[in-house]
């Protein structure tokens, strides 16, 4: 072992002399470091982490827990409860729906966005200032956004005014309060808050495409629409799918702004996993089926998760 | 390959067009906010609605900064948000010098436990959370608050450090290594202050993580003097009645803060925003 110490690179071969000589390190140092490095993240992910997720699972094999000193292990039975009633596949159903048309909304108008604000046919100047007001949504937090489209979208709101000036509406439509209306409402406002995360994204990602790409399908004789079709679509997809499944996994976690809008209601037409998953907890107190519920939420993101990270290391 | 002619200005006129009608759908709701933080209450609702009312005024941001209760939700804010961007960039170098200059044994399972659990859902830690902090004597303090983001912002934090240190040549630390110095040193000396654009932006991203919460913030603290500003906005609402106008107003300078980010380092701030999807 001390001829590999001898010869290892960290040794230095000729030390100025007014400088005192470093011991040689010793390779248990070496191996011991990034250890160190990593200690208080690992330590963090531990007790906030794991331990969290380890305490949920057994929360969800118990009866009563929290609630009782003694809870008694109720093995499946609160799965098996989660899995019947029917609120859980409402809350299924309303958080696909809200997920499923977010997504597209989001890449259509993100998609739409990002190719005007990269048209070769405007000067710098003007397609900064459109890019500085379309990013204005991503500046807000959900809270303000809540409280915003409650001010819009109220009954004698702005937005009702201009329908019924425009002939478009003849009555004060309730957007939140209407068990037709409110799934749509809510599904809206996330759009408009979500769009651009993906114009930007793929904002970045028209700029990166070669030119020559396009020179060379426009010699083919490409139309405009089989140039986008043809050279953007497959050089953005990536990127598409990238932020297409990110925004999966975290519009299917959405908590604040369904409950600082419509707190899952009226009745429960707007009730999403988070949201069924929190009442059943903060207001029933039924921990144990909370804690059933958040488990199969946590299984489901991380089916996503693995699919991501996949595509992710296939990207590499 | 450029349109000619009548046929180009047709589609400047077209595609301006577009960029208007979607400036008027990004934008529009902000404006009305804004003009709406400047109305007397009873004009919120008026028909036919006017962005200038005639009680236009600054009362409601008066209203909210005098109040001392409403003042101590920003500081909440920011303490908070401060300290869990600090933290979080400290840790998170920490972590990321060792992934991107060290190899050793479990580093790729490592790695990919720090990349997954960036998907692990909030609620799902919620319930297990409440108990937590409880035992660790942390339930609404401070400290709950930014240990739980810390949480949430680390993983992104340290994806974004180690991909920023491997851009960077080993030459420059082996170099201080050489001298002498312990591998701490070369992480301090050399590498942090070459990466200062990198942990401008990942400072930016969990600054907003942080002051945009939500959740938690509204399970793990209790009394109104730990609220944040998120919660305080929802606490305007159906107290008493409801005070729009304030509630507007406390939303513009809630977002101060994300704006001047916003503003003075777009670049980062974008770049730190969208690194998850576009491959850095």
């Amino acid at each position: 072992m001390s001829t590999s110490v001898k010869a290892g690179p960290r040794q230095s071969p000729r030390p100025g002399p007014t400088r005192p000589i470093a011991p040689p390190r010793k390779p248990w140092r070496r191996r011991v470091e990034p250890y160190v490095y990593v200690f208080p993240t690992v330590l963090l992910m531990v007790v906030l982490m794991l331990v969290p997720i380890v305490m949920v699972i057994r929360y969800s094999l118990y009866d009563n827990v929290i609630m009782k000193k003694e809870p008694v292990l109720a093995g499946i039975a609160n799965y098996t409860e989660i899995l019947t009633d029917p609120d859980f596949w409402n809350a299924v159903k309303n958080t696909a729906f809200f997920t499923g048309t977010s997504v597209v909304a989001h890449l259509v108008l993100g998609m739409a966005f990002a190719m005007m604000l990269n048209t070769p046919l405007l000067g710098h100047v003007t397609k900064a200032i459109f890019r500085v007001l379309f990013i204005l949504p991503w500046l807000f937090t959900v809270a303000i956004i809540a409280v915003l489209w409650r001010l819009l979208l109220n009954p004698n709101g702005v937005l009702n005014y201009l329908l019924q000036t425009g002939g478009l509406t003849d009555s004060k439509v309730e957007w939140l309060a209407d068990p037709n209306l409110a799934l749509y409402a809510v599904t809206f406002i996330n759009i408009w808050s979500g769009y651009p995360f993906y114009m930007m994204s793929l904002l970045a990602g028209l700029q990166g495409i070669p030119r020559d790409l396009y020179e060379a399908a426009t010699v083919d004789g490409a139309s405009y629409w089989q140039r986008w079709w043809n050279v953007t679509v497959p050089q953005l997809r990536p990127i598409i799918v990238s932020i297409a499944m990110l925004d999966v996994i975290f519009t299917t976690q959405q908590f604040a702004l369904i409950w600082m809008t419509t707190g899952g209601g009226p009745i429960n037409v707007t009730e999403m996993l988070s949201t069924f998953t929190y009442k059943l907890a903060f207001n029933r107190y039924q921990f144990s089926l909370a804690s059933a519920s958040a488990v199969i939420i946590f299984v489901f993101s991380m089916v996503l998760a693995f699919f991501y990270v996949r595509y992710q290391k296939a990207r590499d | 390959m450029e349109p000619k002619g009548a046929r180009r200005v047709l589609l400047k006129i077209g595609v301006l067009a577009g960029l208007v009608v979607g400036a008027v759908f990004a934008g529009f709701p902000v404006f009305w906010m804004a003009a709406s933080s400047f109305k007397a209450n009873p004009e919120i609702f008026e028909l036919p609605p006017r962005v200038v009312t005639p009680g236009f005024s600054f009362d409601a941001y008066t209203t909210i900064v005098t109040d001392p209760v409403k003042v101590r939700f920003f500081v909440n804010s920011y303490v908070v948000a401060l300290s869990v961007t600090l933290l979080t960039l400290v840790v998170a170098v920490l972590a990321a010098y060792a992934f991107s200059r060290f190899e050793f044994p479990f580093k790729r399972p490592l790695n990919m436990v720090i990349v997954s659990v960036q998907a692990v859902p909030p609620i799902t830690l919620l319930i297990p959370y409440f108990g937590l902090m409880v035992t660790l004597k942390l339930y609404n303090t401070y400290w709950a608050l930014i240990l739980t983001y810390m949480v949430f912002t680390l993983p992104y934090a340290i994806i974004m450090m180690t991909g920023y240190f491997n851009t960077l040549p080993r030459e420059l630390d082996e170099a201080v290594k050489v001298d002498g110095a312990g591998s701490f040193t070369a992480l301090w000396r050399i590498l942090v202050p070459i990466s200062v654009p990198g942990l401008v932006s990942v400072g930016i991203y969990t600054f907003m993580i942080a002051w945009n919460e939500y959740l938690f913030a509204l399970t793990l603290t209790r009394t109104e003097n730990m609220r944040t500003v998120p919660i305080g906005i929802q606490l305007l609402m159906g107290q008493h009645s409801y005070e729009w106008n304030e509630m507007m107003a406390m939303s513009i300078l809630g977002c101060v803060p994300v704006l001047v980010l916003f503003l003075f380092f777009q670049r980062y701030f974008i770049g730190g925003m969208t690194a998850g999807s576009v491959k850095a």
